[in-house]
């Protein structure tokens, strides 16, 4: 049997049903749309994750405490001494920058414009593990951290929705948490991402955090300690060296597990990269149970379609039709309802996809929604295996059936 | 072998039909032989088993029991795929009720038996002229609602003929028409028989159709009741 005229005999046979035949896609087509929708959002918000990660770069290690992985109880806080023993050139040689973080939440407001963010308590060398160059005024300096002042150096993005602008600020009095704090300067536009925004990061100075925001038990205690390695290549190494200063400052006997953990960037890419995993699963599978559904329209349809056209099985058996001729017939219908529904989906999928990353957009959270090819492919080649695996039983059933029975069926 | 070639020769065939409790004999033991070229008509009051007998010639169902031969061939020792070709290649069939495809030009149902023979390069040309042959050949792309009963029956005609098969089984092929219309699709029927000597099996109440064939049989409740050997 000729393909092209056996494509063109189920046209004409999903033709004749028209409203049906509709109906019947619109289920694929559901399906496939929210497959690739969620697909693509689900995966452009890993890329988001992931690139947002990549942007530490691989120079910086991130030291905070506890251990996930061994059983420690009641871990040490990092200490401001921790960070001191850290940058300790005889100590810890491969170290180039250690910067302390006490980070909390709080509130922060110019005139009767004010929102909750998160306060980040920082020393000098902070600038320097992080890049931060400023778009005016000076970064936070030591004489500052000493002094306990009051100063703030705003991201361009948090000062623009403050303040109403974010050059020409420098002198401005913003309050924190009720107290005012005097503006000093503002850091270069970074762009950012969904998660982590740099250009709406607020850094006072660390000893003035201390005071200021809720942290630690101890007095010292900080959330967590950057390090920065001169070479990236070293990063092994430095990560001994912190390994070695930590156990010691923090009296751990040899054999007991360390109460710290020291991540660099391939761990924080792990970790998100479970993460998405988890996310693109989930919602994947939500996708594939809609797909699910609209399959068994497909069967229902089929299965209704070979009972109204028994007496044409039987008709076409007996002009010489086999077994394997009526089984494509039908299957080359539920495939094409199915394969028609996939493209449609993965069009209005595309579309879904564009309208969210607008919408996301537009709320401040920039979200760059591709399609791309591997969810195309998936989608169509999953539409067409609903077709085939939803459309076998009843083509099986429409193939199997005993010519004269058929012939006689009214 | 000798004897005159038979296109057809069956031996005690019986046909049971099991109905919950109750067995329904349909054929009991039917034997007769049919000779190439041969025009056969049966006959039988309703119910005599005609069409379950068609039905077996046909290698649409399968008997309960008896042999049957069509060309020297087994049958029963045929699997499902050798029986569609033989239907596809040996037989042709026309019914009472036309069995045309309601929304394919007669054209297109012409096609049909060719496109599962595998034909794909003539198969529209053969289409056509089979369909001049009974005389359709204006009317090709005509659906079967576009078309009256007796053009929709030279239709079927068209399409039992296109592949030169060597029987024709017509179970009351004029059943269903007006008597001039029905004489029209006889004479279709015995100019096919005298020109490419196509052997023909007609099931028929009508006498007058009857009346062509060369030998009658009659049936009653599922047995051979007796033969009539004409001219
Ligand atoms: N599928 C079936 N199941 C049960 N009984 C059947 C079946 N098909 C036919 N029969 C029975 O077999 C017998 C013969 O039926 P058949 O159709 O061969 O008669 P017929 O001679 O063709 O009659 P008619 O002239 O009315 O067409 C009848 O008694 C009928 O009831
Ligand atoms: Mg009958």
């Amino acid at each position: 049997m000729n393909i092209l005229l056996n494509l063109k005999e189920a046209l004409q046979s999903l033709n004749a049903n028209k409203l049906r035949s509709l109906l019947t896609i619109l289920g694929i087509v559901i399906g496939v749309a929210s497959v690739i929708a969620l697909l693509s959002i689900g995966e452009s918000a890993g890329d988001s994750i992931t690139g947002e990660i990549e942007s530490i770069g691989t120079n910086v290690i991130y030291i905070l405490s506890g251990n996930d992985s061994d059983d420690v109880t009641n871990p040490k806080d990092l200490t401001l001494q921790d960070a001191e023993a850290l940058a300790n050139s005889r100590r810890a040689p491969e170290v180039a920058y250690v910067a302390p973080v006490i980070s909390g939440g709080s509130e922060i407001s110019y005139g009767a414009e004010g929102r909750e963010t998160s306060i980040s308590g920082v020393t000098p060398d902070y600038q320097f593990v992080q890049n931060i160059t400023m778009a005016e005024g000076d970064f936070i300096s030591e004489a500052q951290v000493e002094g306990r002042s009051a100063v703030v150096v705003l991201g361009p993005e948090i000062a623009q929705n403050l303040l109403g602008r974010s050059s020409g600020i420098i002198g401005s009095a913003v309050r924190i948490g009720g107290y005012p704090f005097r503006v000093i300067g503002v850091t270069e536009a970074k762009g950012g991402s969904a998660f982590n925004n740099p250009d709406n990061n607020v850094f006072i100075p660390i000893s003035t955090a201390q005071t200021r925001l809720p942290h630690g038990d101890s007095p010292n205690a900080v959330q967590f300690i950057l390090v920065s390695v001169a070479q990236a290549e070293d990063a092994d190494q430095a990560i001994q060296q912190i390994t070695d200063v930590l156990r010691s400052t923090h009296r751990i006997p040899p054999r007991s597990p360390n109460d710290f953990s020291i991540l660099n960037q391939q761990d924080f890419l792990a970790v998100a990269a479970s993460i998405t995993n988890v996310l693109t699963i989930f919602l994947g599978g939500i996708g594939a149970i809609s797909l699910l559904v609209g399959g068994i329209g497909i069967m229902n349809i089929m299965l209704v379609s070979v009972t109204e056209r028994t007496r044409e099985i039987g008709l076409r058996k007996a002009l010489g039709a086999r077994k394997k001729d009526i089984l494509l017939q039908f299957l080359t219908e539920s495939v094409l309802l199915s394969m028609i529904g996939g493209l449609l989906g993965i069009a209005l999928g595309w579309a879904i996809a564009l309208v969210v990353s607008q919408i996301a957009t537009r709320s401040g959270t920039p979200l760059e929604i591709t399609v791309t090819a591997n969810s195309v492919l998936l989608a169509t080649l999953f539409s067409a295996a609903v077709g085939i695996f939803f459309g076998y039983y009843p083509a099986n059933r429409a193939a199997s059936l005993a010519p004269v029975e058929a012939l006689r069926y009214e | 072998m000798a004897e005159k070639e038979n296109v057809i020769r069956i031996e005690n065939l019986a046909k049971v039909y099991q109905m919950g409790e109750i067995q329904v004999h349909a054929l009991r033991g039917v034997s007769f032989s049919v000779d190439r070229g041969e025009v056969l008509a049966i006959m039988g009051p309703s119910g005599s088993g005609k069409s379950t007998l068609m039905n077996m010639i046909g290698c649409l169902d399968i008997p309960s029991s008896g042999d049957y031969f069509l060309e020297g061939e087994l049958v029963s020792s045929l699997n499902d795929d050798q029986l569609a070709l033989v239907r596809n290649r040996k037989i042709g069939f026309v019914f009472q009720k036309f069995n045309l495809l309601a929304r394919a030009t007669a054209l297109a149902n012409v096609e049909l038996p060719l496109r599962y023979a595998g034909i794909n390069g003539d198969r529209k040309a053969r289409a056509q002229k089979a369909l001049e042959s009974v005389g359709l050949g204006d009317r090709i792309y005509h659906q079967p609602n576009e078309l009256s009963g007796g053009q929709q029956q030279r239709v079927a005609i068209a399409r039992a003929l296109v592949n030169e098969p060597a029987i024709i089984l017509a179970d009351e092929p004029t059943g269903n028409l007006d008597s001039k219309s029905g004489e029209e699709i006889m004479k279709l029927l015995l100019d096919l028989n005298k020109t490419q000597g196509t052997t023909l099996l007609i099931v028929t109440h009508d006498p007058e159709v009857a009346a062509v064939a060369e030998r009658i049989i009659h049936l009653r409740d599922g047995s051979i009741e007796g033969q009539e050997v004409r001219s």
